[in-house]
């Protein structure tokens, strides 16, 4: 598997991306600098976490206009799969990938810990490797990760198994409480219409080695392997 | 021509920095305060001095980078 991780001023978290991808590829992916318009042929686009543009106007709004993103859109549009993680998923939100907004966090504060997740839909290269159900744990740092769309959006992502990730308790039961941000319907990432992008706010790079406290981030990008090689 | 753009979240939207001024607002004896909503405002400085032509194109900044029209609505006022 070929991958490219895109990097704007102020991604922070493109060198975890690129551990974690090269540890389950064997390869190096490329790093791209948003300024560029050309993307090597890549199976994979991850577009990594951080503060674009310091968060300036929305988090996200900035980078989705960089030069880079045009063919990034482009790629996705073909199909070529495309990961958001944290501002990533931001960017790619605010790039029209994929639908709703994410907001200020509900209570106004930054959230840095690790949550539990419950994976909602296993038919995509980036979910392939986990049980349907099954409770994961990934960190969040993250200060806008209130996602919210409308009533009829979220009907139609749960309908249409859209939606990818949900934060739940540790037993894996719904529960406002556990959810870190007021993300509406407990939502913690999501798919486009073909599952091909996914845009989620907790870290899956970063619960990839023993040293991170857990490595239930790892089937996913040894899923994208197997799927894309 | 100067434009002052108002950007704020959609009726329906909880705006929880709007809930957190009226909270301490309140704190502070303001007890007249029922809502507050938080935005921004932003002014930008145009080379037209066309009105029509300026609305137009700061339409267009709106709905492309300076609001993000899935959660926000906004307002533009001209200056002469």
């Amino acid at each position: 598997m070929k991958a490219a991780v895109i990097v704007f001023p102020g991604s922070n978290r493109e060198r975890d991306a690129v551990a974690a991808l090269e540890a389950a590829s064997g390869t190096k992916p490329h790093l791209v600098w948003h300024r560029d318009t050309e993307l090597p042929k890549v199976d994979l686009i991850l577009v990594p976490g951080g503060f674009s543009y310091g968060d300036y106007l929305r988090s996200g709004a900035m980078a989705a206009h960089s030069p880079i993103m045009r063919e990034v859109k482009a790629r996705a549009d073909q199909g070529v799969r495309v990961l958001g993680i944290c501002n990533g998923f931001q960017i790619i939100t605010e790039a029209g990938l994929l639908p709703g907004a994410l907001m200020r966090n509900a209570a106004l504060k930054f959230v840095c810990r690790t949550v539990h997740l419950r994976v909602e839909n296993t038919d995509s290269a980036f979910t392939a490797k986990y049980r349907k159900g099954q409770i994961v744990r990934y960190p969040v740092a993250h200060g806008d990760g209130n996602y919210w769309t409308d009533t009829e959006t979220v009907k139609r992502l749960d309908g249409e198994g859209h939606v990818a990730f949900r934060y739940v308790d540790g037993d894996g039961k719904d529960d406002p409480l556990w959810n870190p941000n007021g993300s509406v319907g407990n939502i913690a990432g999501i798919f486009n219409a073909t599952r091909t992008v996914l845009g989620l706010m907790p870290h899956p790079e970063d619960a990839v080695e023993s040293l991170h406290g857990n490595t239930d981030g790892k089937p996913m990008f040894e899923g994208l392997v197997e799927a894309l090689s | 021509m100067k434009a002052k753009v108002h950007v704020t979240l959609k009726r329906g939207v909880l705006d929880p920095q709007g809930k957190a001024i009226a909270h301490a607002l309140h704190t502070l004896g303001f007890n007249g305060v029922e809502d507050v909503r938080a935005g921004k405002f932003i002014e930008v400085e145009l080379k037209s001095t066309d009105e029509a032509s300026a609305r137009k194109e700061l339409d267009a900044m709106c709905t492309k980078l300076l609001a993000n029209t899935v959660i926000e609505d906004y307002s533009i006022e001209l200056v002469a």
